[in-house]
């Protein structure tokens, strides 16, 4: 495994990585989900200019591996908070691609039946808590999450996603102490995407988040966020961490947000040459090379995800929108309605949970 | 039944609740070993253990924020704040995590936090305030503020029980001040307002240790019949009983512990003018503490805090209009 502590990036030579815990049926997965994110966010971005989506469309382009990645090494009964570049992660928990572009158009079949937009929702039924707007807040429910696990003496871990640009508020260090006090099964992947909308990351810190794992007490692992193999073995090596009560690990993803903040940003703030260099690491053409590698027609593959994603749209066109009589419910839960918490419905797709006979 | 102090029976309804329920716990600041600033806890960790009385870092943020992530996976915390000003280092993860989830991901978020309010015994600008109204504004909270020992403990089993984030408002005034009959075992105080005593020539609106200076403000008015209503909750807000006790007197006064501007007492004269306009013999009278921090000093408080002699007066005049 390529993780170092606080060190530089990673190498990009896949040969680097070895066979590690994924067989050559999770990295054509791997590809897959990568490729169905990136194929989703491109329909539901023409969708926009279209005017189909109200409000503004927030896409992950070029951060696909991070999300996908790391989802991939959750077992079901595991627990995340996804975050809004981040759309590989609902995709690996199985969450069908009709009910998120039917989401982001504000349609009663998306998850948040059009309460919320974007990609501010969180099937419960798949163990995922929706992300609020408010930056990073979710690391303290990700935190509160691993703290049920542990006062339950249960072997399950909670992870979450957030920006280079998160770190700078009071919540990422009131998330890493108290996980780090309490010794708590959490996750924490930092998506250093370069930019927070247009502010670099010189203009956000002094000292680079990663190095301050050391400071709150827990292994800092910086890894190639554009390679997803990476991505997963770190998230896999924190998990078998958290699962034997040695508790947190703050990994640092390095990646590049390819598209500007949102659908209106232009990006001139970001220099062309910076964005050339990223488009050679484009990590879905790293795991697409190394897929036909192991013999998958990866045309079939490409050629698989747009007609699902064809198919997708189709059928969140048809959803309708929701009945504006039904605006003002819902604020609370009726206790008639039963008792709702996070359900262990997500698919986790790693061969290694199967190996081991269920959800690990 | 037994007789205890307003502190004693929310510590009971804890105690109760957690006997009873394996999912509830609380955590906070000190509450372990020390039983929190106000000893509500005291004894817990004893009886509870380390895991269920969970001594937190000093940090409001992370206080809720991760109890809203232990209320997604099963568990009912109760949340301590130390006192109930230091809920606005917490507001983010109450109102846009707590209060917005259950709407947009029909995921309820199971939490009661607890905040001890109010002046009175010089606690100055940072110990004294009255948030309520912060939280009434925010959708999805519900807000609750009991008068009395009984009540203390029924809502507080009604706001663990309750699948909803719960504001507790617990009026440090009344901890040890407010004794009352309480009935053993476990209750639910409904979230439905109850009249402290009949009347029928004004109504007196209040809630939390405001009951109080209430009854004690109109108990002997020149032999006017005077009606205290006791909201008990804020959210949701029991317009129904409100409206019919206006309607029986015709006059109303309503009192607030909390800086006037937009308080909840604003909001039930608001209830009244859309809804009993025709019923009313005189303009809704407002008693409220102005619009300035709770200042340290005794003679400063006591100019600020509505108390009997202004309740008097507001009463007096409307009586006589
Ligand atoms: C507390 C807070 N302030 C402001 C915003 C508005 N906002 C949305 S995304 C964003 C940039 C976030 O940057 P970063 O955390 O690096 O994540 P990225 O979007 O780059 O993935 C800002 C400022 C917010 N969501 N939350």
């Amino acid at each position: 495994m390529a993780l170092e502590t606080a060190g530089p990036l990673a190498g990009t030579d896949p040969a680097a990585h070895g066979p590690g815990h994924l067989t050559p049926g999770d990295r054509a997965g791997l590809l897959r989900s990568m490729l169905l994110m990136r194929s989703v966010e491109e329909r539901a971005m023409n969708l926009y200019r279209q005017g189909k989506v109200p409000g503004s469309f927030y896409d992950g382009f070029g951060q696909e591996a991070v999300s996908v990645g790391a989802a991939w090494a959750l077992a079901a009964t595991d627990r995340l908070c996804i975050l809004h570049r981040d759309l590989g992660a609902h995709l690996v928990r199985g969450v069908p691609p009709a009910r998120i572009l039917g989401q982001y158009m504000g349609r009663d079949g998306g998850i948040t039946r059009g309460r919320d937009g974007n990609v501010h929702f969180g099937d419960h039924t798949r163990g995922c808590v929706g992300m609020v707007s408010m930056l990073p807040d979710m690391m303290l429910v990700a935190t509160g999450m691993a703290m049920g696990f542990k006062l339950r003496h249960q072997d399950r871990v909670a992870l979450t996603f957030f920006g280079d640009g998160s770190t700078s508020r009071g919540d990422f260090h009131e998330a890493l102490n108290w996980a780090s006090v309490q010794r708590l099964p959490v996750i924490f992947v930092l998506e250093n995407n370069q930019y927070a909308y247009s502010t670099p990351l010189a203009a956000q810190f002094v000292v680079d988040p990663i190095a301050r794992a050391d400071a709150y007490g827990m292994p800092g692992v910086r890894v190639d966020g554009n390679d997803a193999e990476e991505v997963f073995e770190a998230v896999h090596a924190a998990r078998e961490r958290a699962l034997v009560g040695a508790g947190p690990t703050l990994i640092e993803a390095v990646t590049m947000r390819m598209h500007g903040h949102a659908a209106h940003d232009d990006m001139k703030y970001v220099p062309p040459a910076q964005l050339e260099e990223w488009r050679a690491k484009d990590p879905i053409d790293r795991q697409a090379a190394r897929v036909a590698r192991d013999g998958v027609d990866v045309d079939a593959l490409r050629e698989e995800v747009r007609a699902l994603v064809d198919a997708a749209t189709q059928e969140a066109l048809a959803m309708p929108m929701p009945d504006p009589a039904t605006a003002h419910h819902g604020a609370f839960h009726d206790p008639a309605d039963g008792e709702v918490v996070l359900a262990d419905g997500g698919e986790a797709p790693w061969s290694g949970f199967a190996a081991a006979g269920g959800a690990g | 039944m037994a007789t205890m102090t307003y502190l004693q029976a929310i510590s009971d309804g804890m105690r109760e609740e957690m006997r009873r329920d394996e999912r509830v716990f609380v955590m906070g600041e000190d509450i372990g070993a020390f039983g929190g600033a106000f000893k509500v806890t005291d004894g817990f960790l004893d009886e509870f253990g380390a895991d269920r009385v969970m001594d937190t870092p000093l940090a409001e943020s992370a206080i809720i924020g991760t109890a809203c992530g232990a209320a997604y996976v099963g568990l009912r915390p109760i949340c301590e704040m130390q006192f109930a000003d230091f809920i606005s280092c917490g507001f983010d993860q109450l109102v846009n995590v707590a209060g917005k989830m259950h709407y947009r991901q029909g995921l309820p978020t199971n939490i009661t936090v607890r905040l001890p309010s109010g002046g009175g015994f010089s606690g100055g600008p940072f110990h004294s305030s009255n948030p309520e109204a912060w939280f009434m504004h925010a959708p999805g909270l519900k807000v609750v503020a009991p008068s009395t020992a009984e009540d203390a403990k029924g809502l507080l089993i009604a706001a663990v029980r309750d699948p909803n984030p719960v504001v507790f408002m617990e009026h440090k005034h009344l901890y040890r001040r407010v004794k009352g009959e309480v009935p053993a075992g476990t209750y639910e105080t409904p979230l439905t307002a109850r009249i402290a005593r009949e009347g029928s020539d004004l109504t007196v609106i209040a809630y939390g240790a405001m009951v109080h200076t209430a009854l004690e403000a109109t108990a002997d008015l020149d032999g006017a019949s005077v009606e205290v209503l006791d909201l008990r909750s804020l959210v949701p807000l029991d317009e129904e009983a409100i409206l019919a006790s206006v309607r029986r007197t015709s006059k109303v006064l309503i009192v607030d512990e909390a800086n006037q501007m937009c308080a909840a007492g604003a909001q039930v004269a608001a209830v009244i003018a859309e809804h009993a306009f025709e019923h009313l013999d005189g303009p809704v009278r407002r008693v409220a503490t102005p619009d300035v921090p709770i200042a340290f000093s005794p003679p400063l408080e006591q100019a600020l805090l509505p108390g009997v002699d202004r309740i008097k007066e507001a009463a007096r005049e409307l009586l006589d209009y």
